[in-house]
């Protein structure tokens, strides 16, 4: 039956159009003839095929908006006295007449629409005798469609305000009344049509149930039209008894319906006066209503109220809008006990997105929503379900959204109390949306206790939480995490140096505990975080009296060699090596020699223990003559040590070539071309002269093995650093020597023109060239070079 | 016309947290022929992003490069010029202009770009010109104070080459310009 029920219905339907078009017929002809009584027979017969009860709602539908289009005829015929010659008030009583009770109701709503047109009777008396009569009809899906016809033809005939129709006093609550009863009515008759067979019978029949819900819904927006319902009107008598009958008719569809019916026809700032009463009836809905929608959607029309104008601010202050919804929320989640938690999560989503467009200025309401969650989290130790730890991303996510500025849910106790709801995974996601967020702003978090709830809020970042290690996840997101930490450290800046010292201290004390994988990102911002700091206090040197001052560059030096000391353990020397140097440079600036002579030490003995690749030595050695050679702290005993040891490292590197380099380079220690700068022309030369010696023996392996151009190169970049002492008046460089230099070179490339390389020979031209240039150049320079033949 | 932009010493994230946003909105994709940059980067996010602003990217190795693959020194040629690029630690003193001078000569090129002392600077020099554009991102040195973020766009154009240094001043970009023209015979003027 239910297989070719489909079917069946097309057929039933078929017939009951054929049905009202042949008695149609007839009725039309009637109508031409003026003949009232066939007009009533044919009318009859034709409203006699809503009768059945065979057809599904949507095909009623169909049937019944066939017959409405015949009855707005047949209303034409009864406002017209002179066609039919009977007054409206026997019309009244002679429809009454009509055998079948379905087509008499339909004539009397319509001839009782004319009625009321013609004045002949009040409005409310007709009205009411109308609502009255249709009580008749008890079929559910019947009663439904005649109730709506009533609603229909009466809709531009209720007696309120300003209306033709306007009766005494109570006018407006007679229109009132009438609606609201037939409101009453018809729900009643909706909810009956509930189905309560098996499962997937029921899901259809539902669904078909859901098709017919605007014809009750209409009247919401009836009553919300008429003229005169005022506020106090609304508080007292509508709400009230609408919201009697959602809560007492126990039907979950209707109750959902109904209720996002409410809010959405009624206007905001009724609501707003309203809120008890509407609030207070969500906690006694059937528990499967999803109340999370409804709610979500009264805030939300709430809150673009409050945007719309800034006047009704002080209205919702008034009515203690935030506190009715939060308690309001608070004992719906209590009713529904078997809502999931991403229901009660959402809830609190949107109570705080309320709160944020509403209240942005009340912290503390954005922490008691939070508060609430937390509450509410409580039972759970992580979250599992995906979609509730979405809304939970969402509910953090908001506050920084908002208020562009990270500071401000530094303040949210409760803020890192919801973050430790997350798994591992999501909370590390959301520190990564904190930092975004502070960086996007380029919020400045400027003092240490900000800083420790930061750290605290993403310490998913900071250090392992449990016992997955860090080898189980992948490298590259690994490592943008962790520079992520990195740059945020940056954005933690507070102009006070006593200030800046604790922030520091507080980073120190964090990233720490973060591991070997964590410290080569985290510790070198923390440094040079740190030696920012230092310069700024060495301008202030002056200024600072006494040992009170906690914020010294000697303080601060002693942290940073514990600092990168962890770092060399990690290990991660080459990296520590390098930030030792800075460090000795910045105190070298600040006159602290046996701290910069520390620095060197430290760095010199990773070079010594720790860079074993040649590569990296070579590179590593640069970096020390480089910074060596801008120190001018070290008295000569220090200075000799120092020197001493970096031309020894020098002279061993594996390569020949990097041997010669870097020992050449080392002639800079010896010679500091500034006003109090070393001059120790003896040493620059020994240097060179060492260079030369290396340059040698690279050339007699390569005479050996063949194929090197490098060793001509050598001599060539020797001549160079020879040309350079000659011009900075070294008296050991003499005019004679780089003549040698330069003959040397000569006969070189002409034993090696077999295999000469360009390389070289460029290089030695263009030497040449200069010669060239600097002995034309004439004056001091020019004489100086003049005994040089090229 | 060719259009080269010249960069360096970022130092993300160790030394600053990113370019300034005025330097990001001035660099859009599509309007660079070549990038030199004088390393320094430090990590994949900045070199991946040099790359979206121009494909043909050239990098010599800083101290603090976590990509070891990047060279010493490198050398180019764009239209008539020859260009040298160098971080520039590995010449002894650092930013000392006869020392670098001596690197030109022996990379025989007309143009070195270094960088290391996060000092914007731009010579003339026998014939060639050696340039050092700064630090992109304002980083920290041990070298300079009060250092600006700043980089260099080279406008090569036959034997002309125009040099513009955008520089970070108070939060307002500033642009210089400084003429360089190449004689055929580049080693006879000065």
């Amino acid at each position: 039956m239910i297989l070719d029920g489909i079917g069946d219905e097309e057929k039933w339907l078929a017939e009951g159009i054929a049905g009202i078009q042949h008695h149609a017929f007839y009725m039309h002809r009637a109508l031409d003839a003026n003949n009232l009584r066939d007009a009533l027979k044919y009318s009859a017969l034709m409203l006699s095929e809503l009768r059945t009860s065979r057809l599904s709602p949507h095909k009623y539908y169909d049937l019944y908006m066939r017959a409405f289009d015949e009855l707005r005829k047949l209303e034409m015929f009864f406002k017209d006295e002179s066609r039919h010659g009977v007054s409206i008030v026997d019309l009244y009583e002679l429809v009454q007449h009509a055998g079948n009770i379905l087509p008499r109701l339909y004539l009397l709503c319509t001839v009782g629409s004319v009625y009321i047109k013609s004045k002949e009777a009040p409005a409310k008396d007709v009205l009411k005798d109308l609502v009255e009569m249709c009580r008749a009809i008890q079929h559910p899906m019947r009663g439904l469609f005649l109730r709506s016809y009533l609603s229909q033809v009466s809709r531009d005939k209720l007696p309120d305000i300003g209306s033709e129709y306007e009766g005494d006093a109570d006018t407006v609550m007679d229109a009132v009344d009438f609606v609201l009863q037939n409101f009453t009515e018809m729900n009643k008759l909706w909810v009956r049509m509930q189905y309560q067979g098996p499962g997937r019978v029921r899901e259809k029949h539902e669904k078909e149930r859901s098709e017919l819900r605007d014809l009750v819904g209409k009247n919401l927006h009836v009553l919300s039209q008429i003229e005169g319902v005022e506020l106090e009107l609304y508080k007292d008598t509508v709400l009230p008894r609408v919201l009697e009958q959602v809560i007492n008719c126990k039907d979950e569809l209707a109750q959902y319906y109904l209720m996002d019916c409410i809010i959405q026809v009624f206007p905001d700032e009724y609501h707003l006066q309203t809120l008890e009463t509407l609030l207070a009836a969500f906690p006694q809905l059937q528990p499967t209503v999803d109340i999370k929608t409804v709610l979500s959607q009264l805030m939300e029309r709430l809150s673009n109220y409050a945007a719309s104008s800034t006047d009704v601010l002080p209205e919702f202050l008034q009515v203690e809008a935030f506190s009715k919804l939060s308690s309001a929320i608070g004992r719906v989640i209590e009713a529904q006990i078997d809502m999931p938690i991403v229901g009660s999560i959402s809830l609190y989503v949107s109570l705080l997105t309320f709160t944020l467009r509403v209240h942005p200025d009340r912290l503390d309401y954005v922490d008691q929503v939070l508060g609430a969650c937390v509450k509410k989290l409580s039972g759970t130790t992580k979250l599992e379900d995906n979609r509730a730890i979405k809304q939970v991303v969402a509910l953090l996510s908001a506050p920084l959204e908002k208020y562009d500025d990270i500071v401000t849910a530094l303040t949210l106790s409760n803020y890192p109390r919801v973050m430790d709801h997350l798994d591992n995974g999501t909370n590390k996601v959301m520190a990564v949306v904190i930092i975004q967020s502070i960086m996007k702003n380029n919020s400045c978090i400027s003092t240490a206790d900000k800083v420790e709830v930061l750290f605290e809020l993403i310490k998913g970042l900071i250090k392992d939480l449990d016992c997955t290690s860090a080898d189980e996840l992948d490298e590259e997101d690994f490592g943008e995490e962790q520079n992520s930490v990195a740059r945020l450290i940056h954005m933690l800046y507070n102009d006070d140096p006593e200030e800046m010292l604790k922030i520091l201290c507080t980073v120190k004390k964090h990233i720490m505990s973060g591991g070997p994988k964590r410290l080569p990102f985290t510790v070198p911002p923390l440094i040079l975080s740190a030696l920012k700091l230092v310069r700024r206090l060495q301008g202030q040197d002056g200024e600072v009296v006494g040992e009170e001052m906690p914020a010294t560059p000697k303080k601060i030096f002693q942290i940073l060699n514990q600092t990168i000391e962890a770092l060399s353990s990690v290990p991660s020397p080459e990296l520590a090596l390098r930030l030792y140097l800075e460090c000795a440079e910045a105190a070298n600036d600040c006159d602290l020699e046996p701290v910069a002579y520390e620095f060197f030490t430290q760095a010199f003995v990773l070079y010594e223990e720790e860079v074993a690749d040649s590569k990296a030595q070579v590179t590593a050695i640069h970096l020390i003559i480089g910074t060596l050679q801008r120190m001018n702290v070290f008295g000569i005993e220090n200075r000799d040590t120092l020197t001493h040891k970096a031309t020894g490292y020098s002279a061993k590197l594996l390569k020949k070539p990097d041997q010669c380099r870097a020992v050449y380079a080392c002639s800079h220690l010896f010679w500091v071309d500034d006003q109090d700068g070393v001059k120790d022309g003896e040493r620059v030369l020994l240097c060179l002269k060492r260079a030369l010696r290396i340059a040698n023996a690279a050339q007699q392996m390569a005479s050996v093995t063949r194929g090197s151009s490098g060793p001509v190169t050598l001599f060539v970049e020797i001549l160079n650093k020879y040309l350079y002492f000659f011009e900075k008046g070294n008296p050991q460089i003499t005019s004679a020597a780089i003549q040698g230099l330069v003959e040397l070179i000569k006969t070189e490339m002409q034993s090696d023109s077999t295999n000469v390389s360009p390389a070289p020979d460029a290089f030695f031209s263009s030497t040449l060239r200069y010669i060239q240039f600097q002995k034309q150049k004439g004056g001091v320079m020019g004489e100086k070079y003049s005994p040089i033949k090229v | 016309m060719v259009l080269v932009l010249a960069l360096g010493d970022l130092h993300i994230p160790h030394r600053a947290p990113d370019l300034p946003a005025k330097f990001k909105s001035m660099l859009v994709p599509g309007k660079i022929q070549h990038i030199i940059c004088t390393g320094n980067l430090c990590i994949k996010e900045v070199h991946d992003y040099l790359k979206t602003l121009c494909p043909d990217l050239h990098i010599a190795r800083g101290e603090y490069d976590e990509e070891t693959r990047y060279p010493e020194t490198k050398t180019l040629t764009i239209g008539q010029f020859k260009l040298g690029l160098c971080h520039g630690h590995q010449v002894i003193p650092w930013g000392d202009l006869d020392s670098l001078a001596m690197l030109q000569r022996q990379l025989d090129v007309d143009i070195l770009v270094t960088g290391h002392t996060h000092q914007f600077t731009a010579y003339k020099h026998e014939g060639g010109v050696v340039i050092n554009p700064g630090s992109a991102s304002g980083a920290f040195s041990s070298i300079t104070y009060d250092v600006n973020p700043s980089f260099v766009l080279m406008d090569i154009d036959g034997l002309r080459v125009v040099v513009y240094v955008y520089e970070l001043i108070d939060g307002e970009v500033k642009v210089d310009k400084i003429d360089f023209k190449k004689t055929t015979a580049a080693h006879s003027a000065h």
